[in-house]
């Protein structure tokens, strides 16, 4: 299998690679993926409550080269990102960005499952510290 | 109690003295040749060009004279006689010869065949196909070794069996079946007893005699050969074997196998057989004291490392193993500078582990993060000591990239995580 550029500098030099604390009120975890299907990914990020902007992004995968360099791409991009902002981004321009052949398009899925299964766990976790606020959203 | 794993980056690869990258440690898929069997088969091609078959003139006879001395090292090397040793175009054939041809000899006697889960596809698929053409086949499990219980064999055999097929020499894990035992009761059945050896011969001792075989088929790449040229054994006695041929023609190698000869390629197989009557004793035990080194340095440097397979019954050459945590693909994208086989076949979503070490028992993910270390004839010291300082960095580059070995390090039960995809 040959691999992009790309894709081989996020397998070699992966970035925001580590854990954040799951049990911050600030910050949201997404773990998806199972062993047997040869991916998990566990994404984290960290909102600031006031502006809603993701100020940090790490990642740790379980999975082959374009899994590894799609969650690493992905914790680059949420960055900077407000919650809602990180909400668009699709698979398909993680494919594009990183030129992931057809067989490796779930990777990409993943990534972005990932991304939303963090805001997930994070609005969870605002849903209990201030129902009103996210309700009124 | 945030963590910032600072990842070393891949590091560049340098080679130290006497190691030439790529390192090749996959002589379970093939070998390189030996330079001696080439200078054998040189003349072959151009002075000594002449059709083995051609009774008439001195081109002939010099091709005959190239494989009747090709003949006789290939039988000696197996305790066979020359009259026993058909030429094909290697292992696969072979295997399709015997199966197919004994099935084909045999139907008035029953239709009944036994073989193993873990034979080679060159068995597995040949039998699924007799089974289109009314043969009925029991596939054997395997123990959590490898190893095929003779007992289970035993309940197996009735009086429709007319085969038994179980390979010598597994080429993924390594392990050497009881053919000996196997051989002997399929003796006491009036059974014939077809052996895939296409991973034992050359590498580990074998006689048709000793150990009970009837036919058993054999390849020359595997033994520094050359590629497509193998042979078949059919036992002539006690008892005589017949098969019946699937390729029609000229009526070639006593009409079990019509079609010119491949001079040159019988020429290079009976070189690699003289070469290992000579030199495989003392090969074997260079082997094993290398693929043990490879094992250790690896043990010793990483931990829940899992060896898939018999330790025991095994070829001295092959090191098959799992590392938890940690994916195949990844893996070898991180020893791209060596060449070696996974056990995953990780192409599409639907990802399918090796059906070998899915029969032993091994679980989906381990399976998926095995790797197969086939060590051969030109393997050095120095190339394993490299081998296994780039498998223990790389492993665990990726396991500080990993949720699981996190999670596991945490005292998480991987078991009893509900995951979101399945
Ligand atoms: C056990 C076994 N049987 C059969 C074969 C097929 O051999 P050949 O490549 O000579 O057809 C191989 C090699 O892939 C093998 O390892």
């Amino acid at each position: 299998m040959a691999y992009s550029d790309k894709v081989l500098d996020h397998y070699s030099n992966p970035r925001n690679v580590g854990s954040l604390d799951k049990n911050s009120s600030e910050v949201g975890t997404g773990l998806v993926g199972a062993p047997e299907c040869g991916d998990v990914m566990k994404l984290q990020i960290k909102v600031n409550p006031q502006t809603n902007v993701i100020e940090d992004a790490k990642f740790k995968t379980f999975g082959c080269g374009s899994a590894i360099a799609s969650s690493s791409l992905a914790t680059e991009w949420v960055k900077g990102k407000t919650v809602d902002e990180a909400l668009q981004i699709k698979n398909t321009e993680i494919v594009k960005e990183l030129s992931l052949p057809p067989v490796k398009i779930h990777c990409s899925v993943l990534a972005e499952d990932a991304i939303r299964a963090a805001i997930h766990d994070w609005k969870k976790k605002q849903d209990v510290a201030k129902p009103a606020t996210v309700a009124a959203q | 109690m945030s963590t910032d794993v600072k990842t070393i980056p891949q590091a560049e690869h340098v080679a130290p003295d006497g190691v030439k990258l790529p390192v090749y440690m996959d002589n379970h898929a093939t070998t390189p040749m030996d330079p001696r069997v080439l200078e054998e088969m040189l003349p072959y091609f151009m002075e000594k060009f002449g059709n083995a078959a051609s009774r008439n003139h001195s081109f002939g006879w010099a091709g005959e004279e190239g494989v009747e001395t090709a003949r006789e090292r290939v039988a000696k090397l197996v305790g066979a006689t020359t009259k026993e040793i058909i030429f094909t175009s290697g292992a696969t054939e072979s295997d399709n010869l015997a199966i197919k041809g004994v099935a084909e000899m045999y139907k008035e006697k029953g239709n009944h065949i036994i073989t193993a889960v873990t034979e080679h596809k060159a068995v597995l698929d040949t039998c699924k196909r007799l089974e289109k053409y009314g043969y009925r086949v029991t596939y054997l499990p395997v123990q959590k070794d490898g190893l095929v219980d003779l007992e289970d064999l035993k309940r197996a055999m009735d009086d429709k069996t007319i085969l038994v097929t179980i390979m010598w020499a597994n080429n993924e894990i390594g392990v050497l079946q009881p053919v000996a035992e196997i051989g002997k009761l399929c003796r006491e059945r009036g059974i014939i007893f077809h052996t895939d050896a296409t991973q034992a011969v050359g590498k580990i001792p074998v006689d048709v005699n000793k150990n009970n075989i009837d036919v058993m088929s054999i390849s020359a790449h595997k033994m520094y050969g050359p590629k497509g040229v193998g042979a078949l054994y059919v036992r002539r006695k006690n008892p005589r074997v017949q098969i019946s041929a699937i390729i029609d023609g000229g009526g070639h190698e006593r009409g079990m196998r019509s079609g010119t000869l491949n001079v040159p390629g019988i020429v290079g197989l009976g070189k690699a057989c003289a070469i290992a009557s000579e030199e495989m004793a003392k090969e074997s035990c260079k082997l094993a004291g290398l693929r043990n080194r490879l094992r250790d340095k690896i043990m010793g440097g990483l931990d829940e490392v899992y060896i898939n397979g018999s330790w025991e019954h095994r070829l001295p050459g092959n090191l098959n193993i799992s590392f938890a945590y940690v994916e195949g693909e990844s893996l070898l994208m991180g020893i791209n500078d060596i060449a070696v086989s996974s056990g995953s076949a990780c192409t599409s979503a639907t990802l399918e582990p090796s059906y070998v070490l899915k029969a032993l028992g091994t679980g989906d993910d381990l399976a998926h993060s095995s790797i197969r270390f086939g060590l051969g004839r030109f393997n050095t010291e120095a190339e394993v000591d490299y081998v296994a300082d780039r498998v223990v960095e790389t492993v665990s580059r990726l396991r500080e990239l990993s949720p699981l070995y996190e999670m596991a390090k945490e005292g998480v039960d991987l078991k009893s995580v509900k995951w979101a995809a399945e």
